[in-house]
């Protein structure tokens, strides 16, 4: 996939959402498809497709939302944190009460 | 003249619709709407009925919701609710009011946003953000939240908002400039020498007289006042209330002397209705003079708060009275506040009921 100059390359990965976030998104589905370099760049792509779906997963600081949870081989990432081919990013809800 | 009239009741879990039919005896419930998020503030616009609500979902972030038929559908934006990045993000949405074409919206941390396309696309009031006093701002008790938006019914360039806890705030140039209007309210929790500072007071809500854009009331964290020149100066009128302490208040939507609150105990002895028994107060005299009303309230073991912005007046003759209470409670008056019946009970905690007969 052809990248900006400078920017690294993007390859596909697959991303899972939570079914709270999918409530919010007609048609949007459980597991998504798609190519970037990085965390952030899976939340342009997501919101490429969903518009305002990034706002839902990220604040302005900007950084993940405080009560999202971005995993990645079984580890917390952050936006800058980079994807290899293949990657499963498994975006979830936090536990949260009341 | 009575007429069908509904309410949008903002909870912990959601809005919830109400609608009554022609003489406000019956009531039919629909909701939780949104996706049941935290529902702070809800308002219909009044001339289309399209209801904007505004809330902050834990995990999702600040959201203002639109529904264009009454509650059928819904779509939901944040888009441009934001600050600078590196600055502490927008919590959730406090307040919103709807006229003029424009939608406002304020925020925890406190500030304003504006959306001119039916809440899809907001632009910070960026000259809320450069108030020279901002420094001395300090949060109260549910965050530094701006929780109240009053519009000139003439001049759309004015517009008072109310932030807790740094006091009212008026513009008149659109929200381009802002100037501090809290002369007259005190802070009991400041020093004596500070008790009547330029800002910091904990304004708990500001509503406007009917007819007259220059009459304000002001429930206070401490006390209870009434402004006759457009909030520069604010006269005390809490003499006869059983505390100095509530949260609400309500304008009588045709007669400027008549207001509805909700006193509570005391900031520091609970913050419920005195002696667990519940009652609305009401002046008819501009605050001179005050009665309580309890037809149908619960007059024991009623442990009730009632928060800033859930008590609201409709716009019929004679006045229809809310009011929505944390323990999931709606009530409501047909006859002006005198008596009262629970029209729903068992609610999610509520934390906003406004009206509207503008019916999408």
């Amino acid at each position: 996939m052809p990248s900006p100059e400078g920017a690294p390359e993007t390859v596909p990965v697959r991303v899972t959402l939570p079914r709270a976030l999918l409530q919010l998104f007609d048609g949007a589905p459980s597991a998504v498809e798609l190519e970037a370099a990085t965390v952030g760049g899976a939340m342009d792509a997501l919101d490429a497709r969903w518009p305002g779906m990034r706002d839902r997963l990220c604040d302005s600081r900007p950084a993940i939302r405080k009560h999202i949870n971005v995993f990645l081989d079984g580890r917390r990432v952050t936006l800058d944190t980079p994807l290899y081919p293949g990657a499963e990013v498994h975006v979830l809800t936090a536990i949260s009460g009341g | 003249m009575t007429q069908p009239t509904r309410l949008l009741v903002g909870t912990k879990k959601g809005l919830f619709l109400l609608d009554s039919d022609a003489d406000r005896s019956e009531w039919s419930l629909r909701g939780p709407f949104c996706e049941t998020w935290p529902i702070n503030h809800a308002v219909a616009h009044p001339e289309t009925g399209v209801i904007h609500a505004g809330g902050g979902n834990e995990w999702f972030g600040p959201a203002v919701w639109t529904s264009p038929d009454g509650g059928t559908s819904w779509s939901h934006s944040s888009e441009g609710i934001a600050y600078p990045e590196g600055q502490e993000p927008v919590d959730t949405v406090w307040s919103l009011a709807a006229a003029n074409g424009h939608i406002w919206a304020g925020v925890k941390p406190a500030g304003l946003f504006r959306s001119e396309d039916g809440g899809t696309r907001w632009s910070l009031v960026d000259g809320l953000q450069q108030e020279p006093t901002r420094d001395r701002w300090m949060p109260g008790g549910a965050g530094l939240i701006l929780h109240h938006i009053l519009l000139h019914p003439d001049d759309p360039e004015q517009l008072w908002i109310g932030i807790s806890a740094a006091g009212v705030f008026h513009t008149a140039d659109g929200g381009a400039t802002w100037e501090p209007r809290n002369r007259g309210t005190r802070q009991d929790y400041a020093p004596e020498e500070h008790r009547y500072a330029e800002v910091g007071q904990c304004v708990h809500s500001i509503v406007m007289a009917a007819g007259m854009p220059d009459r304000l009331y002001q429930q206070n964290h401490c006390g209870m006042y009434r402004s006759d020149d457009a909030g520069r100066n604010w006269e005390s009128i809490e003499a006869g209330l059983p505390s100095t302490f509530g949260f609400p208040a309500a304008a009588h939507p045709s007669d400027p002397e008549t207001l509805y609150l909700f006193p509570l105990n005391g900031d520091q002895a609970g913050r419920y209705a005195p002696d667990g028994a519940a009652a609305v107060w009401r002046t008819t005299d501009g605050g001179r003079t005050w009665a309580a009303f309890r037809e149908g309230l619960p007059q024991e073991n009623a442990y009730m708060t009632v928060w800033r912005q859930a008590m609201a007046t409709d716009r019929c003759d004679p006045a229809g009275v809310y009011f929505g209470t944390t323990s999931g409670a709606l009530y409501a008056s047909a006859d002006g506040g005198e008596s009262w019946t629970a029209i729903a009970e068992h609610l999610p905690s509520i934390t906003s009921v406004e009206t509207t007969h503008a019916l999408a």
